[in-house]
């Protein structure tokens, strides 16, 4: 058994506008399957991609918000938004979905996937890392 | 002469707005679609530079697929739909699409 991996994906684009953001959800769920410990990052624009009520249906596109609820069954529990990227544009994480992940070390106890952190904290974070995928 | 501008673009990605807010004169008109309407959200750096501007508007579609409801829209900016956005193409003289 090779060796686990620490990968993050860095998703720096909105939504929607272009296909960066569904293209990296794809990636991020079949690296998932390949048991690596995945984070995801949320900065610049990314931020976007997480905000809640999106209704896609008035520009007939596919609204591929709901998956990021899912990304707690594959094991993707780590999810680092940066602040300053949200308070840039008007927004707090109560614009965001509340993402969660059962522990089961803890009896399956339902805990945020969500983690706000500085700037210089998501440097930390990338330094912290084997593997970079910037989408 | 009336020039109806379209931007969109991110303002936080690309200096669209920034160019085109530059350029819009007394009876011109500012829609926002796409990934533009992201500068219409109150509190954010880019609508302050919606400010002083007579008439911004944002593609409703576009705004209710990016998770956004009408209150989170700076003063002033209005929600208009796609039978709107032909009528204001229709009402200006010129249509100035800002890539």
């Amino acid at each position: 058994m090779s060796e686990i991996k620490k990968f993050l994906y860095v998703n720096r684009k909105a939504p929607y506008g272009t296909i960066y953001a569904w293209e990296s959800l794809e990636v991020v769920l079949i690296g998932a399957a390949f048991e690596q410990d995945v984070s995801l990052a949320f900065l610049d624009d990314g931020v976007y991609q997480l905000t809640k009520d999106q209704d896609t249906n008035g520009i007939g596109m596919k609204n591929f918000s709901p998956t990021y609820s899912a990304l707690g069954d594959y094991e993707v529990t780590k999810i680092f938004v940066e602040k300053e990227s949200l308070e840039e544009r008007g927004l707090s994480l109560d614009d965001l979905q509340h993402l969660t992940w059962e522990d089961e070390d803890e009896d399956w106890a339902e805990k945020d996937s969500i983690r706000l952190v500085s700037r210089a904290e998501m440097a930390e974070i990338m330094a912290d890392q084997d593997m970079l995928f910037n989408f | 002469m009336s020039i109806l501008h379209l931007v969109s673009k991110s303002p936080y990605e690309r200096n669209n707005l920034d160019t085109c807010v530059d350029f819009v004169r007394d009876g011109d008109a500012v829609l926002l679609i796409e990934d533009g309407v992201y500068a219409a959200v109150k509190g954010g750096a880019a609508a302050a530079k919606l400010q002083g501007l007579a008439d911004v508007s944002v593609l409703g579609g576009d705004l209710a697929a990016r998770g956004f409801a009408v209150d989170k829209l700076a003063d002033g900016v209005k929600v208009v739909d796609y039978a709107d956005f032909v009528d204001m193409v229709e009402a200006k003289d010129k249509v100035q699409s800002w890539l």
